[in-house]
């Protein structure tokens, strides 16, 4: 199978300009500017089917094709790399590994946009991507690949790479903008969507790590050659972060619509000790758990939603048998009422009161409107809040227990209430 | 107000935005990096220099996980507690340290030397269960490693 993102990853210093050089480093965005438009870069992207990769999955030649070339404002390219979605550590490897490939991406992306700065918004806690991305914009700002002229061509660009301060709600676009603006990471109320009033009140595009990573090979080979790669109307390989109870935790290059179940079994060796799956996280700690019976889903955005979960950031959590379904409820829900943002009261009360319920059913302190009352508190968050948190902790806290009722069914019958002595 | 040597790294960074206000977050890290916990003092002078109130700068420091306003061990550790963690014995690790140090998750050793946080999801689950020591990550935590760390630190 053709490695795309991570096809460096095993060179030695891989990480450094002269390396990324010797592979045809940024002979794309050369030919980008110097024999194409940008009407052309963003065509070819719209035709090879890449999909935004850092979870919601939208088109990112049509995302592109949003920002409105006749408004006079200045442009901006935002990467999104506050990767915070529990299950997911793929953009860490291209930040330590290939930074050169994400610079070339921007480089590509501003062109197609008509931006002449981009940031690159590195969550606080990646030290060591912070430096290595620091060293390589350095790094291709002396060798003329970023700055003024580049490459000879009179296209300008400047790139930043800026740090997080370790908050999750920072992953979403919006809150991502307000915090590289210097406030809090709220989320931004839509429309107005990013493409029309984004940083600073100008157009901006927001795309992953790994989405502007595919960009160069993309425009080096061609559309088709990409979107042969995946499966129809996903493109090219997807990275998949496993961890969990699996022999084998990593990141795999793999192509989109692979089976869940070949990723666990046959790349990451399968579950350890004998043991049995129960549950599977398909895309990040926000996508519904997904069952044994399910795990021959392809791993793509569209068969995903289709069987009512998600493909997500790739994060992949693997539960064996030994775990108690509503304790993993407990700690996904300690992480939903610790990063909800409080912007919005449905989902900075629901958050903490689901959290409260559930760890008292765990504790065995639970009374029966305990359970009872669980669904319809997690139902009354999703779709009631700004942006799309909310949704995700109805969904995900809401899969286990429907899916796993009878395990918190049984904590009832073991609360102190429920002892006859009581 | 800032000495004159400080303003220079700060106006650095200040430079590289269109606006002053946008170079909070990592004028915060410069100057937490410096004096270990944003004071009262330093939120006033991050204030006065990037134009904007106080409160600003106050209720930023609040949001984000990684500022802090009072001062945490010479090693903290900040121990993930999340899915992937948890799945491999984070909360065993975490009643480890509590136990060798005496301490409570947010609480400081009487010597200073050590303090102990839980944090959400650190993007290592690959290594779970993990840690951040200071700055640096540590995975595959077991009790060895923790009294590795306790030593090396003491």
């Amino acid at each position: 199978m053709e490695k795309i993102v991570t096809r460096h990853f095993d060179v030695p210093n891989s990480y450094l300009l002269e390396t990324y050089l010797k592979d045809n480093g940024y002979a794309a965005a050369r030919k980008a500017i110097t024999q194409m438009t940008p009407a052309l870069v963003i065509d070819e992207v719209k035709k090879s089917n890449l999909r935004g990769l850092g979870g919601a999955g939208f088109p990112t030649g049509t995302k592109w094709s949003f920002i409105p070339q006749t408004n006079p404002k200045p442009k901006y390219l935002v990467i999104n790399g506050d990767e915070g979605e529990p299950g997911t550590f793929k953009d860490k490897y291209i930040f330590e590994l290939d930074p050169h490939a994400l610079l070339e991406g921007i480089i590509i992306t501003c062109f197609a946009i008509g931006s002449h700065k981009a940031y690159i918004y590195i969550r606080g806690e990646y030290v060591k991507s912070l430096q290595r991305v620091q060293a390589a914009v350095d790094e291709a700002y002396k060798a003329g690949y970023l700055g003024k002229g580049i490459m000879g061509t009179g296209f300008d660009i400047d790139v930043v790479v800026h740090p997080g301060a370790g908050a999750y709600i920072c992953g979403e676009e919006t809150a991502l903008l307000e915090s590289l603006e210097g406030k809090k990471g709220f989320p931004r109320l839509k429309p107005p969507f990013p493409a029309v009033v984004g940083l600073f009140g100008c157009p901006t595009v927001i795309n992953n790590v790994e989405t502007i990573s595919c960009v160069p090979p993309i425009i080096n080979k061609g559309a088709e050659w990409y979107a042969k790669l995946g499966c129809e109307k996903n493109g090219g390989n997807r990275l998949f972060c496993v961890s969990g109870h699996v022999v084998k935790p990593g990141v795999y290059e793999l192509p989109n619509g692979t089976t869940l179940r070949e990723i666990i079994y046959d790349h990451a060796g399968g579950i350890p000790n004998g043991r049995k799956l129960k549950a599977v996280i398909p895309g990040g700690i926000s996508a519904p758990l997904l069952t044994p019976d399910q795990i021959d889903v392809k791993m793509d955005f569209d068969s995903l939603k289709a069987i009512g979960s998600m493909a997500g950031s790739g994060g992949i959590i693997v539960m064996d048998d030994t775990t108690d379904m509503v304790w993993a409820a407990m700690v996904a829900a300690r992480f939903f009422a610790h990063e909800s943002c409080g912007q919005c009261s449905p989902c900075r009360e629901g958050s903490g009161w689901v959290y409260r319920n559930v760890k008292r059913l765990y504790h065995g302190h639970a009374r029966e409107h305990d359970l009872r009352n669980l669904p319809g508190i997690v139902n009354n968050i999703g779709g009631n809040t700004i942006c799309a948190f909310g949704d995700a902790v109805s969904m995900s806290i809401g899969s286990y227990v429907t899916k796993f009722r009878s395990e918190f069914e049984a904590k009832l019958v073991k609360s102190e209430y429920a002892q006859p002595n009581h | 107000m800032f000495s004159a040597e400080y303003l220079k790294e700060l106006d650095k960074i200040k430079n590289k935005y269109e606006q002053p206000r946008a170079a909070l977050l990592p004028i915060l890290h410069f100057v937490q990096d410096k004096e270990e916990l944003i004071t009262p003092e330093a939120e006033k002078n991050i204030a006065e220099y990037l134009g904007v109130p106080v409160v600003h700068v106050h209720e930023v420091v609040c949001f984000y996980h990684l500022f802090t306003l009072k001062k945490l061990g010479k090693c903290h550790f900040s121990v993930c507690q999340t899915t992937a963690c948890a799945l491999r014995g984070s909360e065993d690790i975490i009643a480890y340290i509590e136990e060798r140090l005496k301490i409570k998750p947010g609480e400081v050793t009487s010597d200073g030397k050590f303090s102990l946080g839980l944090v959400e999801c650190l993007g290592a689950c690959e290594i779970a269960p993990i840690m951040q020591c200071n700055k640096d990550y540590v995975g595959g935590l077991d009790k060895k490693k923790i009294d590795e760390l306790i030593a090396k630190h003491r």
